[in-house]
């Protein structure tokens, strides 16, 4: 019994991390890549579970959708949706330098909740939405947690595949080109403005897609859910801790600070009452200063980013190139 | 007519003066420091428990605690900068940023700590307004209105006629320069936390005599102050003035009934700082006076 209790709270630990690291990858890509500062990760995580709580939940009366779509088509439609979002804010933002665009996202984020706590025909308003469907809910039980925690898994390694080889790539290249320095980029003929742009929507996507995983992981989601800036800002500690430009440990980041903050959680819930509530705010606090800390202490984070080695130029011909200085692979 | 005066016309001045000393604040730093300074409304809010403390201690009106509100949070607003913001003065201005994005959390969570979670307020029941020609005139909001008149003259004389404040517009305008003709930039930020730090106090203060206080007051003042420090131009105290009153009576008047129902849903009020922001960055980045762009 005691055994089984554990490992689901070990599950429940490790699903939660999973669905932070599928966060801090798409906030890695905004300003881990490119240096883009979003502080509205917490709107693009709302749209996603919004959005796909709305394709797959079955019909309700009075508010739009219910669709009863299978989950693979919500979790498409949640990042397809946060991505849709994050198009017209990056084409009115991303123009503006870091200061203004962190309090663009800000307010974006701010504009989302009041949207999503008022529209009640398309949201619930603050009842919220219910009934939302949880894959692998038939299984026995630790299976479900288990089948989940490993559905999870696979989204946060598809998720990291891809971005190594994004990373790995051109594009990845002229992204970090453009947060070291933007006039140079551009010098050298490349669209900052178009680059910034598709690295803001896939970041809104991924972020998406991990509020798409939130909704059928917890079945119920409403307003409350998304506290805007404690959700933004603990997926900036993890970024931060885990090594922002460093897909791996934006992942380990986000597991890590995830097991101490439900860590402490479970420990401070053995105080009495009058102390719980309290310690909740020294727990804030406490993650408040380890950010301060690893920004003076350890600017780059556990992992440190590790940029890709240049690119070999094109194989050439035997003699012909290499008096030019062209590099090359030394003939066999 | 008198409604629109009465009801909308003189709340919006009201909100707009407090916007306006968080909005100086902002400006300041923003020119100085050359970051957005995502604490400030959190900073507020402490000044206004600060004023709460006080009013429990001593007793008496919110008004009387102003000065020792204003003084602590100066203190709160270096120390702050000392632990958090100095030791990174020499990275990238960014890192000062995300670490202002913590301090204001922090902040918070030592607010919810000390004064609790729950809305409190400097004093309960209503007051009458006096009725002087069919104007409704409350004497909380002949306090806000004549309180944060002296607090802009004092800036004013502040920024013109001493040394410090001379030393300030000139970091402002050009850290560099200043430096080379031998201003002390350290002693400048120390004047500018000073400056900024009792003057969002002052806005908290304010605030909780207006409404009420609770541990968000200061984050959802955060936007419309930054929406005024930017309509305003930043590093143009004097601009802050303006964008403050116009972000104020914007939001009051957005929900007037003009054609029997309100123009805006009051729910959605506090989108149009927002809006108006997001439209001046767009049209005019250095904002109605010409303050800089960073």
């Amino acid at each position: 019994m005691e055994a089984t209790g554990l490992l689901l709270y070990g599950v429940a630990v490790l699903t939660m991390g999973g669905i932070y690291a599928i966060l801090a990858l798409g906030l890695n890509v905004q300003w881990g890549f490119t240096g883009l500062f979003n502080l509205g990760v917490a709107g693009f995580f709302a749209v996603g579970a919004y959005g796909s709580a709305i394709v797959t939940s079955p019909a309700a009366e009075g508010r739009l959708g219910g669709f009863d779509m299978p989950v693979a088509v919500g979790l498409v439609a949640g990042g397809a949706i946060a991505a849709a979002i994050a198009w017209p804010i990056g084409r009115l933002t991303l123009r503006l330098k870091a200061d203004y665009l962190a309090i663009g996202t800000i307010g974006i984020a701010e504009i989302l909740r009041l949207v999503l706590k008022n529209e009640q025909q398309v949201t619930g308003g603050a009842m919220g939405l219910s009934g939302v469907p949880r894959p692998f809910e038939d299984l026995a039980r630790p299976y479900d947690e288990l089948a989940f925690m490993a559905l999870v898994a696979a989204l946060v390694l598809a998720i990291y595949w891809a971005l190594e080889r994004a990373r790995r790539a051109p594009w990845g290249r002229v992204l970090r080109a453009i947060r070291d320095n933007e006039g140079s980029a551009e010098a050298a003929g490349k669209d900052a403005m178009a680059f910034k742009l598709e690295a803001f929507v896939l970041g809104g996507a991924i972020m998406g897609i991990a509020g798409a995983v939130y909704a059928h992981y917890v079945k119920f989601i409403g307003p409350e859910a998304f506290e805007p800036l404690m959700s933004t800002f603990i997926v900036w500690v993890m970024l931060v801790a885990g090594g922002s430009g460093n897909n791996r440990g934006a992942i380990l980041g986000a597991v890590l600070i995830w097991a101490l903050w439900s860590a402490t959680e479970v420990a401070t819930s053995q105080l009495p009452v009058e102390w719980t509530t309290r310690a909740a705010y020294i727990r804030v606090f406490l993650i408040g200063l380890a950010l301060q800390i690893i920004l003076q202490r350890a600017p780059h984070g556990l992992l440190a980013e590790t940029p890709p080695p240049p690119p070999r130029a094109p194989e050439v011909k035997d003699g012909a190139g290499a008096e030019d200085g062209v590099r090359g692979r030394p003939p066999a | 007519m008198l409604d629109l005066i009465n009801f909308y016309l003189i709340p919006g001045l009201v909100v707009g003066a407090i916007y306006t000393l968080g909005a100086i604040g902002i400006s300041l730093i923003f020119s100085i420091l050359r970051v957005a300074h995502l604490a400030h409304g959190d900073l507020m809010a402490i000044g206004a428990y600060f004023a709460l403390s006080w009013v429990h201690l001593l007793g008496g009106p919110a008004y009387l605690a102003l000065p020792a509100a204003m003084a602590l949070t100066a203190l709160v607003a270096i120390g702050v900068d000392r632990t958090c913001y100095r030791p990174l003065r020499r990275r990238r201005t960014v890192m000062v940023i995300i670490a202002s994005f913590g301090v204001a959390l922090m902040l918070r969570a030592a607010l919810m700590l000390i004064w609790g979670p729950d809305t409190q307020v400097y004093q309960s029941g209503i007051q009458r307004p006096m009725v002087v020609a069919g104007l409704r005139l409350q004497e909380k909001h002949l306090f806000i209105l004549g309180a944060a008149i002296v607090l802009v003259v004092l800036l004013h004389l502040f920024l013109t006629r001493t040394i410090t404040g001379k030393a300030m517009r000139a970091v402002s305008d050009d850290p560099d320069l200043a430096r080379v003709c031998g201003v002390r930039t350290e002693r400048v930020i120390l004047a500018m936390w000073i400056t900024a730090g009792s003057l969002c106090a002052a806005a908290g203060v304010f605030l909780g005599v207006d409404t009420q206080l609770s541990p968000l007051m200061g984050f959802n003042m955060l936007l419309p102050m930054f929406a005024a420090a930017i309509l305003g131009g930043i590093g143009k105290p004097y601009g802050a003035i303006v964008g403050g009153m116009v972000i104020g009576l914007a939001e009051e008047l957005s929900t007037y009934p003009l054609f029997g129902e309100p123009l805006i849903e009051p729910t959605y009020k506090s989108a149009i700082a927002f809006t108006i922001m997001v439209l001046m960055l767009l049209w005019r980045p250095t904002g109605l006076f010409r303050g800089k762009v960073l």
